[in-house]
C-alpha cells in the first residue's frame, strides 16, 4: 500500500492504495469520483480521461502512485456549485450528448483543446478529439457543441 | 390568454441531459449496494466438444468463492429468445468459443481474475462450422453421404426441433407462389438482360461504449426458499429480462422484478443480450445471498456478447434494356452463430427489405439462417435490412452499369410510389415520393457537376473521387403481427403536484427516449415540456410498452402516450370541468381537484391496430409494417491507389421519417447511424479465429474517430404519417441501411472496380486491384472471367 497525495478539483485529498491501482480505480472506487468512466481499459476511448496538471490523460493507464503529487481536474470539477460550464451547457443545448458515457471524457477534452486553441479550426477539434470515441452522436452535435462553446468563452473573455 | 406551445418540432434539451454533462448520470457500474460482491462467467476455450472435466486448482481458497453451475439452476437451464435452445449455462456441452460454463461471485472484484486463471476445464472437442459455406457443406454432407459430423444444431440437449444446421427459413412471393414462378419463367425468357451478384456483409459489433452490466439480488422466504429476483441494469428490454428470469428461477412474472438505469448505448446489443448477464447474475446472488454485481470488461463484451448477423445475398434479375424490372429471384443467407436467440426475427426484416424500394412485377425472395460455431448473433440497429439492401442497392448500380445506363435512371425506371404495392402486397396508401426524394438528395450533395468533374480529374490522379448513392426504406414498428402480439400499454399519471408522469417501459439509452415522449406529452396537455415527467422504468410499476427496438417508439409508443394524454384531458373536462385551451394552472388546479375528490389520476392507452391491416404469417403476405420511412444517401469517397486507402469525404443523407419531432435529436440519430455504417463499410472488420473473436479490443477492432469522418449533411423531408403521434414515425434504424451501399458505389464510381463484399479495408482494395492486374483502377471488365463476384449475361436480343 501506499499514500498518494492528490489536489482533485482543488482540494487535497489522500488515499492509501495499492502504488500500481489505475487512477480511474482510485477516482472511482476510493474518491467514490463515479463521474469519470470506464469504456475499454486500455487507453483508447477516452471515457476515463481527466486533466492532470492540465494535461489530457486516460486515467486508465496510470498508476496510482505516478499522480501522487498532481493536481487533477475531473468532471466533478468541471461545473460551480451546479452551474453549468459554457462547455456543458453547450453539449447540452447542440445535442453533444446521447447516452453520456463519452460525454464527461469528450468535456474534459474539449477543455483542453480549448485552453490550447481558444479559436480552433475543425481540424483541430477532429484531431483534439480523437482520443474519444463516441459511439452515438457521429460526433457532428459535438464539434458544434465545441464551436458554440469557444464563441461562448471568446466572448466572455472579450466582454 | 391560453399558451398554444409548439414542442414537437422544436428541441427542447434532453430530459436527463443535465446529470450527463454533469457527469452525474448514475450507470450501472456508479452503484452499489450494501454487501454486494462481484460476479466473473467462466468461459468455454473451444467452439465444440464435451466438457470431460473441470479442475479447481489448489492455490486458491474455494471456500471464499461463490461457484454456480448448470445444476444450481433452480428453473430450466434456458435463455428463452423466441426458441429455447439456447442454455443459460453450458451442460456438458459446448457449441461456440466463451460461451458461459460456470458463474463465480467474490466480495473483492480483484480476486476474480486470479480464481478464473485456476480453473481448467478439459474438452473432447468436435469440429466446428465457422462460415455460412461451411454450414451449408455440412448440411449437403449429411444429405449426400449421410456424414453429421458438422452438424451442430439442434444440440444434443436442445429441446428444440429445427432444420439440420439451420434456424429458419422464409419463402415470400410478390403475389400467388405458382402464378409467380411462371411470371419469372416468362420473364427470364423475354428478358432483354440476365443480370446476377453476390453480395456480402461482416459481422459488426455494437461497441456502446458502456459495457453490459447488471446487479442482482435475491430475496428468501422464511423457509429459505428463492421468494424473488431483482435485476437492475443497462438494458433495453426489461420486460424481455423478466420473461427470461421466470423461466431460469421458475418464477412467477411478478416475482422477476427488472429496473433499467442509465445506460450507455445499446444499438441492439443490450436487447436480447442482458437476459444472460441478467439471468447469471441472479443465479449468483441466489447462491452466495449477497447482492452481485457483474460487469464485463472491453475484451470480454467483445469476445462473448452478440453481434451483426455476417449475411450473402444473391440476386438474380430479369431486366428490359430500358431498366426496367422484369421480374427477380433473391436469396438471402445470414449467419446466426450457435443458437437461434433472435435470428428468425432478423431474418424476418431482412427478407422484407430485400427488394428494396422499387416494384418487381415477380418476385421471390427465399431467405435462411444458418448455425455456425461462433457466439449467437444479435440485434443491431436496422436488423437484418442493412444486410440485404446492402445487396438491392449494389445490384441496382450493377443492373445499370450493365446495361449502359446511369443508376439513377434505373432507379427512376422502378421506384414504388404512392398507390404502388409492396413485394410483400402492401398498398401504399400513405405519400410516397421517390423520385423527388433522389432529385433532391442529388442536388443537395452537387452530385451531377461531381459525377462529371471526378471523371475529368480522376484521369490524371492517383486519388480517384467518385459519388453513389442508395435509396432506401426502413419498415418502422415490428413486422406483419407483431405490434398487435405485443399488445403495448403506456399509463399516464397525474402526482400530488397536479402535474403528470409518464409510465412506460421504453428505455432512454441515448436516442431520445425520455425526451420524445416528454415532447408529445406537453404538447397534447397543453403544458411546458419541463413539466413532464417519467418515471425509472421498473417493471413492478411501469406498464409493458414493449421493447425499445424496431424504430417503434416514437411512432407506437408515442401514440400511445398521445392518446393516454387525450383521454386525461377528456376525464379533466368531464369531471372536473377543465376548460378547454386551459392554462397549466387551470389544469394544476384541475387535476389537484380531480385527486382531492376520486383519488388518483391515471389515464392508460392500449396499441389498436390501424383498422384494415393484414398479415399472413405462413404465406409472408400483406401490411409488413405499419409505416416505413424512405431515404436516398449520397457518398462521395477518394481511394488512394497508392496506400489503397478509401475515405468517405462527404455525406448527404436525406429522409422521410414523417414529422420530424425534435430537429436536434433527430439530426444525431442520423448522423450517428451514418458514422456506423461508415465504419460498418470502411472500418469494422470482426476477425474470427475458429469461432472466438481474435480482435476483441478497441485496439485492434476499428470504430471512426472524430478524425475520421467526413462531414455528413442531413435533410429531411416532411411528411405526415397518420400513424404516428402528430405525424411522426420512426428514425432510430433507417441511417444505418444506407452508407454501406452507397460508399461502394462510390467506390465503383471512383475506381471503375465492383465490391461487392464489406468491410472494405486497404488489403481487400489493394488484393482485388492485384488481381485485376489493374494497378490504377481503371474500368472494369465486365467479363466474367475478370470478375470473380459475379456474372452477367447478354441474352440474345
Ligand atoms: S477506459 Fe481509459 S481509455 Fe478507455
Ligand atoms: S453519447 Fe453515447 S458514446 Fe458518446
Amino acid at each position: 500500500m501506499s499514500l498518494v497525495h492528490l489536489t482533485i478539483n482543488g482540494e487535497n485529498k489522500s488515499v492509501e492504495v495499492p502504488p500500481m491501482k489505475r487512477l480511474l480505480d482510485v477516482l472511482r472506487e476510493d474518491l467514490h469520483l463515479t463521474g469519470t468512466k470506464e469504456g475499454c481499459g486500455e487507453g483508447e476511448c477516452g471515457a476515463c480521461a481527466v486533466l492532470l496538471n492540465g494535461e489530457l490523460v486516460n486515467s486508465c493507464l496510470i498508476p496510482a502512485l505516478q499522480a501522487n503529487g498532481t493536481s487533477l481536474c475531473t468532471i466533478e470539477g468541471v461545473s460551480t456549485e451546479g452551474h453549468l460550464h459554457p462547455i456543458q451547457q453547450c453539449f447540452l443545448e447542440k445535442g453533444g450528448a446521447q447516452c453520456g458515457i463519452c460525454t464527461p471524457g469528450m468535456i474534459l477534452a474539449t477543455q483542453h483543446l480549448l485552453n490550447k486553441y481558444p479559436n480552433p479550426t475543425m481540424e483541430q477539434i477532429q484531431e483534439g478529439l480523437a482520443g474519444n470515441l463516441c459511439r452515438c452522436t457521429g460526433y457532428m452535435r459535438i464539434f458544434e457543441s465545441v464551436q458554440e462553446a469557444a464563441k461562448l468563452q471568446n466572448a466572455g473573455a472579450g466582454a | 390568454m391560453p399558451q398554444r406551445n409548439a414542442i414537437l418540432g422544436a428541441s427542447p434539451i434532453r430530459k436527463e441531459g443535465r446529470a450527463k454533462v454533469l457527469g452525474a448520470a448514475q450507470y450501472t457500474d456508479d452503484l452499489a449496494l450494501p454487501d454486494m460482491w462481484h460476479g466473473a462467467t467462466v468461459r468455454s476455450t473451444v467452439a465444440r466438444g464435451y466438457i470431460r472435466n473441470i479442475t479447481f486448482a489448489h492455490e486458491v481458497n474455494w471456500d471464499e468463492f461463490c461457484i454456480v453451475r448448470a445444476s444450481d439452476i433452480p428453473g430450466k437451464n434456458v435463455i428463452v429468445h423466441l426458441m429455447q435452445d439456447h442454455p443459460c449455462l453450458a451442460n456438458g456441452y459446448v457449441n461456440h468459443p466463451d460461451e458461459p460454463i460456470l458463474l463465480i461471485a467474490h466480495p473483492e472484484k480483484a480476486a476474480l481474475l486470479r480464481a478464473l486463471k485456476n480453473i481448467h476445464i478439459d474438452y473432447d472437442e468436435l469440429p466446428g462450422v465457422f462460415t455460412i459455406e461451411e454450414s451449408e457443406a455440412a448440411v449437403k454432407a449429411l444429405v449426400e453421404k449421410n456424414d453429421d459430423s458438422r452438424i451442430i444444431w439442434p444440440t444434443p440437449k436442445a429441446d428444440y426441433e429445427g432444420g439440420p444446421n439451420c434456424f429458419k427459413t422464409y419463402e415470400m412471393y410478390s403475389g400467388d407462389a405458382e402464378k409467380t414462378e411462371t411470371g419469372l419463367e416468362a420473364a427470364f425468357e423475354t428478358a432483354d438482360f440476365i443480370v446476377e451478384g453476390e453480395y456480402a456483409t461482416g459481422a459488426q459489433e455494437q461497441l456502446y461504449i458502456e459495457n453490459n452490466g447488471v446487479i442482482a439480488e435475491c430475496f428468501y422466504t422464511q423457509q429459505g426458499e428463492v421468494e424473488s429476483v431483482c435485476v437492475r441494469g443497462s438494458m433495453q428490454c426489461p420486460f424481455y429480462l423478466v420473461h427470461a428470469l421466470t423461466l431460469v428461477f421458475g418464477l412467477p412474472d411478478d416475482k422477476c422484478r427488472v429496473i433499467q438505469v442509465e445506460t450507455g448505448g445499446a444499438f441492439g446489443g443490450k436487447e436480447d443480450f442482458p437476459s444472460v448477464i441478467g439471468s447469471h447474475a441472479a443465479l449468483l446472488a441466489m447462491k452466495s445471498k449477497h447482492p452481485v454485481k457483474i460487469i464485463y470488461d472491453r475484451a470480454e463484451d467483445m469476445a462473448g456478447t452478440t453481434k451483426r448477423h455476417p449475411s450473402r445475398t444473391r440476386h438474380r434479375t430479369a431486366v428490359r434494356k430500358d431498366g426496367t424490372l422484369l421480374g427477380g429471384t433473391i436469396e438471402v443467407t445470414l449467419d446466426g452463430g450457435a443458437y437461434a436467440t433472435l435470428s428468425s426475427t432478423v431474418l424476418s426484416r431482412a427478407t422484407i427489405h430485400a427488394s428494396g424500394p422499387y416494384k418487381w412485377p415477380h418476385l421471390r425472395v427465399r431467405s435462411k439462417a444458418m448455425a455456425t460455431n461462433l457466439p449467437p448473433h444479435g440485434a443491431f440497429r436496422g436488423f437484418g435490412a442493412p444486410q440485404s439492401l446492402f445487396g438491392v442497392e449494389r445490384h441496382m448500380d450493377r443492373i445499370a452499369h450493365t446495361l449502359g445506363l446511369t443508376p439513377e435512371e434505373v432507379r427512376r425506371k422502378n421506384f414504388l410510389g404512392t398507390g404502388d404495392t409492396t413485394a410483400t402486397g402492401q398498398p401504399l396508401v400513405d405519400k410516397v415520393d421517390m423520385q423527388h426524394m433522389l432529385t433532391r438528395a442529388l442536388n443537395e450533395a452537387g452530385y451531377h457537376e461531381k459525377v462529371a468533374r471526378f471523371a475529368e480529374e480522376n484521369k490524371h490522379s492517383l486519388i480517384k473521387r467518385g459519388v453513389g448513392f442508395a435509396a432506401f426504406m426502413h419498415g418502422t414498428g415490428f413486422t406483419g403481427s407483431g405490434e398487435r402480439r405485443l399488445n403495448s400499454l403506456v399509463y399516464l399519471d397525474v402526482l400530488e403536484d397536479g402535474l403528470p408522469q409518464i409510465l412506460v417501459s421504453s428505455t432512454e439509452f441515448g436516442q431520445g427516449t425520455n425526451t420524445i415522449l416528454s415532447q408529445v406529452a406537453a404538447q397534447t396537455l397543453n403544458l411546458p415540456y419541463e413539466d413532464i415527467r417519467l418515471a425509472q422504468p421498473d417493471t413492478s410499476v411501469v406498464p409493458n410498452s414493449g421493447p425499445t427496438v424496431a424504430s417503434r417508439t416514437a411512432m407506437i409508443v408515442g401514440k400511445l402516450v398521445e392518446r393516454a394524454s387525450l383521454q386525461m384531458l377528456e376525464t379533466l373536462r368531464l369531471q372536473v370541468h377543465l376548460p378547454a385551451d386551459h392554462t397549466r394552472e387551470e389544469f394544476i388546479a384541475a387535476a389537484k381537484a380531480y385527486r382531492a375528490q376520486y383519488g388518483t389520476l391515471r389515464a392508460s392507452a392500449r396499441y389498436e391496430p390501424p383498422a384494415p391491416i393484414f398479415w399472413d404469417d405462413e404465406k409472408y403476405r400483406g401490411d409488413a409494417y405499419p409505416g416505413y420511412a424512405w431515404a436516398v444517401y449520397v457518398a462521395e469517397v477518394a481511394v488512394d491507389m497508392r496506400t489503397y486507402m478509401a475515405t468517405c469525404t462527404r455525406f448527404d443523407a436525406l429522409q422521410e421519417v414523417g414529422k420530424v419531432m425534435h430537429p436536434v435529436l433527430a439530426k444525431g440519430q442520423v448522423e450517428g447511424g451514418v458514422a456506423q455504417g461508415i465504419g460498418y463499410a470502411l472500418y469494422e472488420k470482426c476477425v474470427w479465429k475458429d469461432g472466438h473473436l481474435a480482435n476483441n479490443q478497441m485496439t485492434n477492432y476499428i470504430m471512426p474517430t472524430s478524425a475520421d469522418l467526413p462531414p455528413i449533411h442531413v435533410h429531411f423531408e416532411e411528411v405526415p404519417s397518420i400513424h404516428g403521434p402528430m405525424g411522426a414515425k420512426g428514425i432510430g434504424e433507417l441511417p444505418m441501411d444506407g452508407p454501406a451501399p452507397a460508399i461502394m458505389n462510390a467506390i465503383e464510381n471512383a475506381t471503375g472496380i465492383s465490391f461487392c463484399t464489406i468491410p472494405l479495408l486497404p488489403e481487400d482494395i489493394f488484393e482485388r486491384v492485384q488481381s485485376l492486374g489493374h494497378p490504377h483502377g481503371g474500368t472494369e471488365d465486365l467479363d466474367p472471367s475478370v470478375d470473380r463476384d459475379t456474372r452477367v449475361e447478354e441474352v440474345s436480343a
